[in-house]
């Protein structure tokens, strides 16, 4: 309803003003016997009534008389037809590349998630001030530069729809600080999106990633405070949620079946088939080359030399981990202690824990690389 | 909406091209400046001509050089009419020195 307003209004504070009033309106005149036949239109309706209302005693005020462009929307218009969904060009305009990123994170998860600043705010562990002026400026700059109410066409759509996706997973990674469930909304927007967009292998390829995640995310990490990090092959697989994880997978299957498979769904296969039990390890490494050759990341690189580690060959894998520049990277070197200590070598893999735990910043991992420290032998 | 579109590019970026790149960029912007929604582009002369002007304490004080002392300076501009950022943008992508290492900063223009 809110994209619709929008989208008729051009402006998302009035839009936000005019569909309180008429939830307002709504709450004094509906009863359970006495509701309209369809409450969604009759809501938009009365709400465009209300703005436009507004929009006229401004302007008498002013000391302007105009005639409105557009005449009173009436019932009749709505009796039988659908309200225009407008929630993809709202997704669009939320994260154009012109506004600053966190600008387009606070908007999609006001606008489109429906949360309130104070719990964004929250999520994100700034004050509620900081959160307001992010909004406003992003809402201010879409205004003043003419940021289009529009889906992109088709030849800016492939860019577009990857920033689209990058706020929302941005959005997910975040939920694992902060004291809001933003991986559950996250998730929500995904399945929005994928509705909206359902020839798009990469929108079903990044909620089944996500999805995929989140069923695992009571097994990540054990003690009483979370305070421990658990590693894939220890996790407790109880602890996974199987509805989801099995509806996760139906979603990568859906993604697959499409074709043209971009860096999300081959994450998403990757996570996928690190829940299979045995987990097939030399598949897992073919996927991370395709996911390196798609993104050129030196990351996926070292996660790729894992894979081949535990497909039996440590050796090789140390070799690829060797050639990448990541010497600021906490699990490039927590990943060299550990091939180099299954290679027997242990003064050096001692050597890559040590710097490692120089660089881990979070008590699970800190913990975690101490208690590898400690198990070498003493010598 | 009027949009000031703010060309920045490494001052003789142009002269280093090739000979058949040179003859392109001259098209590229012609085409530009000839498409409707161009009101007027301005291209300054170089760095080397630039005065700079303040005012202290009823003193007029004057500096040789550009404002910016950074590598890439503004090379020109061009005032488009366009139906929204997205058109300025594409138009902006028209322009031969972005392509070549320099920035076009897009601004609306202040509405009397």
């Amino acid at each position: 309803m809110l994209a619709s307003l929008v989208g008729f209004l051009g402006d998302f504070d009035q839009a936000e003003e005019a569909a309180q009033e008429a939830f307002v309106i709504a709450a004094e005149r509906w009863t359970a016997s006495n509701m309209p036949g369809n409450p969604g239109a009759w809501l938009v309706t009365t709400a465009r009534n209300r703005a436009i209302d507004r929009i006229r005693r401004e302007r008498t005020l002013a000391g302007k008389i105009h005639l409105l462009p557009a005449p009173e929307a009436t019932m009749d218009e709505f009796s039988d037809t659908a309200i225009k969904d407008e929630r993809l060009e709202l997704i669009f305009t939320c994260c154009h590349p012109a506004l600053p990123l966190e600008g387009q994170v606070a908007l999609t998860l006001r606008s489109l998630g429906g949360l309130e600043t104070a719990e964004i705010a929250r999520a994100f562990l700034v004050s509620e001030e900081t959160m307001k002026r992010r909004l406003t400026r992003a809402k201010a700059k879409i205004k003043a530069t003419g940021i289009p109410f529009a889906v992109p066409s088709a030849h800016l759509l492939p860019d577009r729809l990857d920033a689209v996706l990058a706020v929302i997973y941005l959005i997910y990674n975040e939920g694992y600080s902060g004291r809001v469930d933003l991986g559950h909304e996250a998730i929500r927007l995904g399945r929005v999106l994928a509705t909206l967009m359902p020839d798009e292998p990469e929108v079903h390829g990044l909620l089944a990633l996500m999805m995929i995640h989140h069923a695992r995310r009571r097994a990540r990490f054990s003690g009483e405070d979370g305070e421990d990090l658990v590693l894939l092959e220890d996790q407790d697989r109880s602890l996974w949620d199987l509805p989801e994880l099995t509806a996760g997978r139906a979603v990568l299957d859906r993604a697959v079946a499409l074709g043209r498979p971009g860096a999300y769904v081959v994450q998403a296969a990757i996570a996928s088939l690190q829940t299979a039990e045995p987990i097939d390890w030399p598949q897992v490494a073919v996927l991370y080359r395709r996911l390196a050759e798609l993104t050129g990341s030196a990351v996926v690189e070292l996660n790729r030399a894992v894979a081949v580690a535990q497909a039996g060959d440590p050796a090789a894998a140390l070799r690829i981990v060797d050639g990448l520049g990541l010497d600021d990277y906490l699990y490039f070197h927590s990943t060299r202690g550990e091939l180099l200590r299954r290679l027997g070598r242990d003064a050096e893999a001692q050597a890559a824990y040590r710097r490692a735990l120089d660089l881990a910043t979070s008590v699970p991992e800190q913990r975690f690389l101490a208690r590898r420290l400690e198990e070498f032998p003493r010598g | 909406m009027q949009y000031a579109l703010m060309i920045y590019a490494e001052p003789g970026y142009h002269e280093a091209l090739p000979e058949e790149e040179r003859a392109a960029t001259a098209t590229e912007f012609a085409a530009l400046a000839a498409d409707a929604r161009c009101v007027a582009t301005v291209q300054l002369q170089s760095p080397e001509t630039a005065t700079c002007v303040r005012v202290s304490s009823g003193r007029t004080l004057m500096t040789d050089g550009p404002f910016a002392d950074t590598k890439e300076v503004l090379g020109g501009l061009c005032v488009l009419e366009a139906a929204n950022l997205d058109e300025a943008i594409e138009m902006a992508g028209r322009i031969p020195a972005v392509r070549h290492g320099g920035v076009v900063e897009i601004r609306p223009l202040v509405t009397r």
